[in-house]
């Protein structure tokens, strides 16, 4: 695997637009971002209709996924492009969700919608329609997810990073602070994990920073071990998909698993402990 | 969309329509030349230049952030390599207005 086979820019995208193996699929939380322009052919999946399951806190399903799929017009032999808003965070989170069920032929649009924006590249408003499909989903890779568990078994024992913005992850705030603050759990972070904010990743237009200035970053500065066991979270499990990326997919680390429960899920159990401040 | 299942911003961030409460408002419009700017983004930095929030700017160069109490940066990027960094200072209860103009 290389850089090339998980990543491609904006002009590789804009030359391969008509490539009938190649899917492009925009993917956010906020889908009215994608029904006022998209990337030409690209077709959309809504982070939370589309991959979680309408009732229970949990993912769709092996078949759902599938059905996804189909409806998409997406096969299994078909290389899937994603890109998104909020610097890729629900691309990533799909691109990993895309290798849970078993995708293979999987990438990242690298700077995602803004940087496409930024360039002042093609938008377009026709809705993309693509012809159903046969599609056939693998069971869940768990090798790459991580519960609430496994996260608090790794206190202490193996790394923990949470990709939060430093005012998250102090207690000062208890979301992104383009969210109102009033929410249900408690702020702080759990005991031992490193604050690696996500954005430390990404320059400014939304691109990964290269790969000897990821590895400084996360070995020098923050003093992670990579030869160790990763766990990364964020609050919903998705800016933590953004940093899995970087560490399982661009600097190739073999055990790095992203916890989506992240911190709406831990800083509302009873009696897990939690940590405050700037941690060490 | 509620805050508690998301984390995403939309164009503009959240609208802030029953007065600031308890939050630390800041919120403003991005214009050039007196039309507003969008696409474009409107970044959040902390008191050491550390990145905290984004959002797309709305339709009418708009972008709304909470914030904790305290001096912050915000940051604009538009099309054609445009940027700027406003200096911002936040208090709880009060929405602090920030308009940019490129």
């Amino acid at each position: 695997m290389s850089r090339s086979d998980v990543l491609v820019d904006a002009d590789w995208v804009q030359a391969h637009l008509d490539d009938p193996g190649l899917v492009v699929v925009e993917v956010d939380e906020d889908t009215s971002a994608y029904d006022k322009c998209h990337i030409r052919g690209a077709v959309k999946i809504d982070w939370k209709k589309d991959l979680q399951d309408p009732v229970r806190r949990d993912f769709v399903d092996r078949a759902g996924f599938e059905a996804l799929m189909c409806a998409r017009g997406i096969r299994n032999d078909h290389t899937v492009i994603l890109y998104g808003g909020n610097n890729n965070w629900f691309a990533a989170y799909a691109y990993w969700y895309f290798k849970l069920y078993g995708h293979d032929k999987v990438k990242l649009l690298d700077g995602g919608r803004k940087k496409w924006e930024l360039d002042s590249r093609e938008l377009v408003t026709d809705v993309t329609r693509r012809r159903s499909v046969r599609y056939r989903a693998e069971e869940q890779d768990t090798a790459i997810r991580a519960f609430r568990d496994d996260v608090i078994a790794a206190i202490g024992n193996l790394n923990l990073v949470d990709v939060r913005s430093p005012d998250e992850f102090s207690g000062r705030l208890l979301a992104p602070a383009h969210l109102p603050q009033e929410q249900a759990q408690r702020a702080g972070h759990i005991p031992t994990a490193k604050n690696v904010p996500w954005s430390k990743a990404a320059r400014d237009d939304g691109t990964f920073r290269d790969d000897d200035e990821l590895r400084t970053l996360y070995q020098d500065q923050a003093g992670l071990d990579l030869g160790r066991e990763t766990i990364a979270y964020c609050r919903i499990g998705e800016r933590s998909a953004h940093t899995w990326f970087v560490l399982h997919e661009l600097l190739e680390l073999p055990n790095v698993r992203n916890y989506d429960g992240s911190w709406t899920e831990y800083g509302s159990l009873v009696g897990v402990p939690i940590e405050l401040g700037a941690g060490n | 969309m509620t805050a508690a299942e998301g984390c995403g911003a939309p164009a503009g961030g959240i609208k802030n329509n029953a007065g600031p409460g308890s939050q630390a408002v800041v919120q403003g419009r991005v214009s050039r030349s007196g039309s507003p700017v969008s696409p474009g983004y409107a970044r959040l930095l902390n008191a050491d230049g550390e990145f905290v929030a984004e959002v797309p700017l709305g339709d009418d160069g708009g972008f709304t952030f909470y914030a904790a109490p305290g001096d912050w940066t915000l940051r604009v990027l538009a099309p054609g390599g445009l940027r700027a960094d406003r200096a911002v200072t936040a208090d709880t209860g009060k929405i602090t207005e920030l308009d940019v103009a490129l």
